[in-house]
């Protein structure tokens, strides 16, 4: 976590809120589908990488009709990438008999599950992080509630979401405040690292007040409504079935497998 | 320590998922139950603030590394273990939505892990009854810095078992625990550094705000139900997953080939027969899953079968093959995205 991210997730709010075919279709709809392909994929065998390909179509067709830019999502999926990897480094090491050849050179049945577990990466975070883009977070939420996800965290959720710009901004002003006296010593030293935290989370608190007088004064009785049409139109089911249909097709047969045999004739 | 989807098998996966899922659903209805609605605004706003924690760093003397906040201790004790849960359990969600922290799938595992572990374990049995009602002091010391050494060092070995039946990655069971209790070992004396630091100055700086939340929330009974319930979860899942694991070490992939017989043709890149039995042996923690008795019933099931006869066992075509058809795959799937943003450009409705 740094001040990168938190800039970005402004960029992610401005990513949902454009209208695009994707962007219109209902929170639901996508959060299934998107849920479904990240259970198929996990569902492959550990040492699976040529049938996972036909897998990036989903995220990029939704990348490319939702015009999200596919260097943010690159570049969010690099951020993300260091915990898998650092586990999935050690197969290599760890299972070293030859499971494929090619040209001559063996390949480790460890490389294979590290590349696997490569591109299980890429595939499913790309996947959420386009879901979000493409949806928005207050409809999201809208629709998981819909799905039967408790108000009380849908509600909690989204007011988590629109207080993060207005607490990190502070706690950034308060930093900022900080580092300008200290001398261009970069670092807080502990007990500065405390009063500063501490200070932010009364004044949070404080704020959290504010806002709960500010709700009451304008009729909060425990409950967020939300003016959301879910309504869920043809094109939507044909996204679906569309989708699991695709799913299930690349699931049952290994599509890049049989496009490879075809162009190199192997097997024939 | 978030989980990514990347390493986890669907089975784990859900199981976890319907563990949070259960709890949250429980601890909602008992937050909407219990809970004050001044409460609502307070959980969102200390979620955001556990947010910006996490961004700022101090730097830990002589070793050159800095530490921050994991939020989930200092939740439990502002909020009471119930509503602490909840926001912790949103940070993750949006943790995971924004920042790709932690996988979708894997979110029932973040949330168990980083979640039920401080909330229900550390806050109550640990924390409660060394802190008791003192403000401040060596007791909240002592209390905070166990505390949050026991709930990451469950939170890892949560990981750990989570990893470890799963099955994705190969790293045997003693070495991964060796290897990640040390590492969170530290990052509980920070964080139950930090907690108890933090705790103290609010304390010292307004006493109120401390007496005021919801400690009231926390019943003994209800509590216990909790923890009862937990313990049931924890055999039904160890005995279910064990059972699972030992079948084979992926149900989904399993009842696939109970239905459709093509349990074979799924990696027809890597040379069926022989590979299929050195994935075979590879897989070893499941001796008595028997292949053979699976193939002839393959068999039965005609053009798969037949297919999959007629290919030699020669495993450079085959994976020559595999590569070449992944990568023209990845290819196609680009080329579509491309045309489609070309198309989405052009389209005068967008934007």
């Amino acid at each position: 976590m740094s001040f990168g991210h938190y800039i970005e997730v402004g960029r992610m709010d401005e990513l949902g809120r454009i209208d695009s075919p994707v962007h219109r279709l209902d929170a639901r709809v996508k959060a299934v589908t998107t849920i479904a392909f990240i259970v198929t994929v996990m569902s492959f065998s550990r040492y699976e990488v040529s049938a996972l390909m036909p897998f990036f179509l989903y995220p990029f067709v939704l990348m490319a009709a939702g015009n999200i830019p596919p260097g943010y999502i690159l570049r969010k999926l690099l951020i993300a990438s260091p915990f898998a990897l650092a586990v999935g480094i050690f197969n290599p090491f760890l299972d070293r008999q030859v499971l494929v050849s090619l040209g001559g050179y063996g390949i480790s049945g460890g490389w294979m599950s590290f590349i696997s577990i490569g591109v299980r990466f890429c595939l499913t975070v790309s996947a959420a992080l386009t879901l979000l883009a493409c949806t928005g977070i207050h409809k999201l939420c809208a629709g998981l509630e819909k799905m039967g996800l408790p108000r009380v965290f849908a509600v909690q959720l989204q007011l988590l979401y629109r207080y993060l710009f207005v607490v990190a901004g502070e706690g950034l002003r308060m930093l900022r405040s900080v580092e300008i006296r200290s001398m261009g010593q970069r670092s807080l030293r502990f007990t500065t690292y405390v009063s500063l935290i501490g200070h932010l989370l009364l004044r949070s608190m404080d704020r959290a007040q504010r806002v709960y007088q500010a709700m009451v004064s304008r009729g909060f009785d425990g409950q967020v409504r939300v003016l959301q049409p879910t309504v869920i139109y043809w094109k939507d089911i044909a996204f679906l079935v569309g989708w699991l249909s695709f799913l299930t097709a690349a699931r049952l047969w290994n599509i890049a497998g049989e496009l490879g045999r075809l162009f190199t004739g192997a097997g024939r | 320590m978030h989980m990514a989807d990347a390493l986890i098998s669907p089975a784990v996966g859900g199981t976890m998922w319907a563990a949070s899922a259960g709890l949250l659903a429980w601890c909602a209805r008992r937050a909407r139950k219990t809970l004050d609605d001044k409460m609502i605004p307070m959980m969102g706003v200390l979620g955001a603030f556990i947010f910006a924690a996490q961004m700022i760093n101090f730097s830990i003397p002589a070793t050159g590394s800095s530490g921050h906040l994991g939020g989930g201790m200092i939740l439990a004790i502002l909020l009471g273990p119930y509503a602490a849960f909840l926001v912790i359990a949103s940070v993750l969600t949006v943790q995971a939505l924004f920042f790709a922290d932690g996988g979708l799938l894997a979110l029932g595992c973040n949330i168990f892990n980083l979640g039920v572990f401080p909330a229900f374990i550390a806050y109550p049995f640990i924390y409660k009854p060394i802190v008791r009602d003192t403000q401040g002091g060596s007791r909240l010391w002592v209390g905070a810095m166990l505390a949050g050494i026991a709930g990451l060092q469950l939170g890892a070995f949560g990981v750990v078992m989570e990893t470890t039946m799963s099955g994705i990655s190969d790293l045997p069971f003693q070495t991964f625990v060796l290897m990640m209790q040390p590492i969170h070992l530290a990052i509980g004396v920070v964080e139950g550094l930090v907690t108890a630091a933090v705790v103290s100055f609010v304390f010292k700086a307004r006493p109120v705000t401390m007496m005021e939340p919801v400690a009231a929330n926390l019943e003994a009974s209800g509590l216990r139900r909790v923890v009862i319930g937990l313990l049931i979860a924890t055999v039904v899942v160890g005995g279910g997953l064990s059972w699972l694991a030992s079948t084979h070490p992926d149900g989904l992939e399993w009842a696939m080939g109970k239905v459709s017989g093509k349990e074979e043709l799924k990696s027809p890149s890597t040379g069926i027969h022989d590979s299929l039995a050195k994935i075979q042996e590879k897989t070893a923690f499941l001796p008595d899953y028997d292949f053979k008795s699976v193939e002839p019933a393959a068999s039965a099931t005609e053009p798969a079968a037949k297919e999959s006869a007629q290919w030699p066992a020669v495993s450079v075509g085959t994976s020559l093959s595999g590569l070449v058809g992944g990568l023209i795959t990845l290819v196609l799937a680009g080329l579509m995205g491309y045309g489609l943003m070309r198309r989405a450009v052009v389209s005068p409705q967008n934007r």
